[in-house]
C-alpha cells in the first residue's frame, strides 16, 4: 500500500536519474573506457569506431561522456553530502539549543548566505593549485550549506517544543541522543529533499566553474567537456557531437533531480497530499471566479471546471519554495555561473 | 523606535558581511601557492620582453599588490585604494588599469541583462498569473514548459540556441557584440549591427527567466486564491474584481523582492552566457583573466559582484522593514 503513494512523476524522474547513474557507473565497464587516447582526428563525425565522434584533440566523445558524467555525479554526491551534513549539524544545534548558540550560528549562516556563492567559488578555485575531484566537491559544499542550515533550524525549533522531548529530557537522556533519536527523525524527509537539491545544485555549480576554466584538474566532467567544446570552437564548426551530449545530460540530470525533489515532497508530506484535493478544488473555484472577471461576465461553464487540481500545488513556506529557493536562486543564476 | 532598531541591526549585519567578504576577496588570491607576480613576470620573460622593462614591471606589480608590506598593511592599502575606486593594474594587459577594462565591459553586461530581467519578469508574471487563473490545458502546458525552462541550466539553453539559430540555420551572427571589423561608435549602422548580435544572448537569458518567474507566480497565485481572506471576502460579498486585486497584491510582493534581488545578481548572474556568445562583457573579461592568471582583474570582478549582491539584499530588507511591520517586529527580537 505504501508504494501506491509514489506519483508517476516520482517514478519517471527516478528512472531517468537511475539511467544516468547506470550510464556513468556501468558504461565504462560494459563499453570499456580508455581516456585520453587518440582515436581519430579533429572533430571526426560519429562513426562505428567512435559512436559520438571525436573532440578537438581527437579523443572519443562517448568515452569522455561516460567518465565525465561519472565525475559530475561524484562531485554532486560528495558536495551534496558534505553540504547537507554541515547544514544539518549547524541547523540542529541552533534550532534545538536556542539562545546564544542559535544567535551565533545563525549569524554566521546569514553572513555566509549574504556573500554570493559564485564569488567564493571563483576565488577558492583560483586559489587552490591542484583541484582534485574531492577538493572541488568540498569547495562547492563550503558555499552551499547555509540554506540547508537555515531550513533545518526552522524545522528543529518547531520540533523542540513537542511533549515527547520533555519526556526524554526528564528521563535524563543526553542532548546528543535526543538530537539523534528524537529530533532528527522528524526532519529526515526534509533533509532528504534538501539533499537532492544540493546534489543537483553542486552538479550545476561544477559545470559552471568548469566552463569558466576552473574545473577539476586532470580529469573530465560534463562542464569540462563543454569548456573544451567552446574553446575548440566546435559550435562554429557545427561539430554538434562535441557539445550536444554533455548539454543534454546536464539538462536531464537537473530536470530529473528537481522533479524528484518535488514528488518526494508529496510522498513525505501527507498533509500536502490530502490538502491538495481540497485546496485544488478551492483553487478551481477561485480561478473560475477570476476567469469570469477576465472574460467580463460571460462565464462559460467549462472555465469553472478548472484543472488546477490536477497539478500539485507547491505550498509556499512549506514545500518547494523553502527548500527550492536557496539553491535555485543562487546556483541557477549565479552559483553555477 | 522599533524601526530604528531594525535599521541599525540590519546595517550592522550587512557591514559585517561586507567586511568578511572584503577579507575573503583580499586573502584568497594571496593564498595562491607561489607568488602570482613572479609567475606572471616569468611568463612575460618567456615571451621575450626586455630584461630592464621586466624589472620595472616586476617592481610595479610588487608595489601594486603591496607585496613589500606586511599582510595587515597590505589589507589597509587595499581598502584605501578601493575607497578611491583604484582597482590596480592588470597583469596580463600591462599597463592597462583594471578600472578601464571593467568600465569597458560593464555596459555590455548591463545592457544585455537588465532588459532580459525586466522583460522576463513582466512576461513571466503575466504568464504565471494567467495559468493559475485559467487552469486546464493552458495551465498544464505553460506550467510544464516553464518548469522545464527554469530547471534547465542557462548555459545549456545558450549553447542549444547558438547552435540552432546561428550554425544549423544561419539566421543570426554566432557571437561577439558587433561585427569584428567595426569599432564602437554612435551610428545607425553600428546600432543595427549591435542589435543583430544582441538577439541570441538576450533570448537565452529571457526564456530562462520567464520560466522561473512563471513557476513562482503561478504557485503564489494558486496559494492566494484559496487562502482564508479570499473565502472571507467572498463571504462578505466583495466583488470578484476587488478580491482579484487583493490576490494580485499579495502574490506580487515576493515577486517584487525577486526582481530586486535578480537585479542585484545581474553582474554575476549569467557570466557564461557571454562566454558562449563571446559577448564583450564582464563574463568574457573574467574568462580571459582566469586563463591568464590575471589576479587583479579576477579580484575586481568578484568585488563588483559581491558589492552589488550585498547592496541589493540590504535595500530589499530595508524596504521590507518599512513596508511590513511584522517583519520589523520579529527581526528586532520581539517574537
Amino acid at each position: 500500500m505504501r508504494m501506491a503513494r509514489f506519483t508517476p512523476r516520482f517514478w519517471v524522474s527516478a528512472v531517468v536519474f537511475a539511467l544516468v547513474v547506470a550510464f556513468a557507473v556501468l558504461g565504462p565497464i560494459v563499453f570499456g573506457a580508455n581516456p585520453g587516447k587518440d582515436v581519430g582526428g579533429l572533430y571526426d563525425p560519429p562513426s562505428s569506431t567512435s559512436w559520438l565522434g571525436t573532440d578537438d584533440l581527437g579523443h572519443d566523445v562517448f568515452t569522455n561522456l561516460m567518465l565525465g558524467t561519472r565525475t559530475s555525479l561524484i562531485i554532486g554526491l560528495v558536495a551534496g553530502l558534505v553540504a547537507t551534513l554541515i547544514g544539518v549539524v549547524v541547523g540542529l544545534l541552533a534550532g534545538y539549543h536556542g539562545g546564544m548558540v542559535e544567535e551565533a550560528l545563525m549569524g554566521v549562516t546569514n553572513v555566509a548566505l549574504a556573500i554570493p556563492a559564485i564569488v567564493v567559488l571563483i576565488l577558492l578555485s583560483v586559489a587552490i593549485d591542484f583541484r582534485s575531484i574531492v577538493a572541488m566537491a568540498v569547495v562547492i559544499a563550503i558555499t552551499s550549506w547555509p540554506w540547508t542550515a537555515r531550513a533545518v533550524r526552522a524545522q528543529a525549533s518547531s520540533v523542540r517544543t513537542r511533549e515527547h522531548l520533555d519526556v526524554a529530557r526528564l528521563s535524563g537522556a543526553r542532548t546528543f541522543d535526543i538530537l539523534i533519536w528524537d529530533v532528527l527523525p522528524y526532519l529526515m524527509s526534509y533533509i532528504c529533499m534538501a539533499f537532492v537539491l544540493q546534489v543537483s545544485g553542486a552538479i550545476l555549480a561544477e559545470a559552471g566553474l568548469s566552463l569558466l576554466g576552473l574545473g577539476p584538474s586532470g580529469s573530465v566532467s560534463l562542464g569540462i567537456m563543454l569548456n573544451w567544446a567552446l574553446v575548440g570552437e566546435s559550435l562554429l564548426n557545427g561539430a554538434w557531437w562535441a557539445f550536444l551530449p554533455p548539454t543534454i545530460l546536464l539538462t536531464l540530470i537537473a530536470f530529473a533531480l528537481l522533479m524528484l525533489q518535488s514528488s518526494l515532497d508529496e510522498v513525505f508530506n501527507p498533509r500536502l497530499r490530502r490538502g491538495r484535493r481540497e485546496r485544488g478544488a478551492a483553487a478551481g473555484a477561485g480561478a473560475g471566479a477570476a476567469v469570469s472577471l477576465v472574460t467580463s461576465g460571460t462565464v462559460a461553464a467549462e472555465t469553472l471546471d478548472v484543472g488546477a487540481a490536477q497539478e500539485p500545488v507547491p505550498e509556499p513556506g512549506a514545500g518547494e519554495r523553502t527548500v527550492g529557493s536557496g539553491p535555485d536562486r543562487t546556483s541557477e543564476r549565479s552559483g553555477s555561473a | 523606535m522599533r524601526l530604528r532598531k531594525y535599521l541599525v541591526g540590519k546595517s550592522l549585519w550587512y557591514l559585517g558581511a561586507l567586511l568578511v567578504a572584503l577579507v575573503l576577496n583580499f586573502l584568497l588570491p594571496r593564498l595562491v601557492p607561489g607568488n602570482p607576480v613572479d609567475a606572471i613576470v616569468a611568463q612575460l620573460g618567456r615571451s621575450g620582453t626586455q630584461a630592464d622593462s621586466l624589472q620595472r614591471i616586476h617592481e610595479h606589480y610588487v608595489k601594486e599588490f603591496g607585496l613589500d608590506q606586511s599582510m595587515v598593511g597590505q589589507f589597509f592599502t587595499y581598502l584605501g585604494n578601493l575607497a578611491h575606486f583604484d582597482l590596480g593594474t592588470s597583469f596580463a594587459q600591462y599597463p592597462a588599469h583594471v578600472d578601464g577594462l571593467i568600465s569597458q565591459a560593464l555596459p555590455w553586461t548591463i545592457g544585455l541583462q537588465l532588459p532580459a530581467i525586466l522583460i522576463g519578469w513582466l512576461v513571466g508574471n503575466a504568464l504565471g498569473a494567467l495559468a493559475a487563473f485559467k487552469g486546464g490545458w493552458f495551465d498544464r502546458g505553460a506550467f510544464l514548459s516553464s518548469l522545464f525552462l527554469s530547471s534547465m541550466p542557462y548555459y545549456c539553453l545558450a549553447i542549444l540556441l547558438l547552435y540552432l539559430c546561428a550554425v544549423a540555420l544561419p539566421l543570426l551572427p554566432p557571437g561577439g557584440g558587433y561585427e569584428p571589423g567595426s569599432s564602437p561608435e554612435l551610428s545607425v549602422t553600428f546600432m543595427v549591427d549591435v542589435m543583430r548580435h544582441y538577439w541570441l544572448p538576450f533570448l537565452s537569458l529571457v526564456l530562462i527567466f520567464v520560466g522561473g518567474q512563471a513557476v513562482g507566480m503561478r504557485s503564489m497565485a494558486i496559494y492566494e486564491l484559496n487562502s482564508d481572506y479570499v473565502n472571507y471576502g467572498r463571504g462578505l460579498g466583495l466583488s470578484d474584481k476587488r478580491i482579484v486585486r487583493y490576490i494580485f497584491r499579495n502574490a506580487m510582493l515576493p515577486q517584487v523582492t525577486g526582481l530586486a534581488l535578480s537585479i542585484g545578481t545581474l553582474v554575476g548572474g549569467a557570466l557564461i552566457t557571454e562566454i558562449v556568445f563571446s559577448y564583450p562583457g564582464i563574463g568574457s573579461l573574467l574568462f580571459s583573466a582566469i586563463g591568464q592568471n590575471d589576479y587583479p582583474v579576477i579580484q575586481a570582478i568578484t568585488l563588483i559582484i559581491l558589492v552589488a549582491v550585498l547592496l541589493s539584499n540590504f535595500l530589499v530588507e530595508i524596504a521590507y522593514g518599512f513596508v511590513d511591520p511584522r517583519i520589523r517586529a520579529s527581526q528586532a527580537g520581539e517574537r
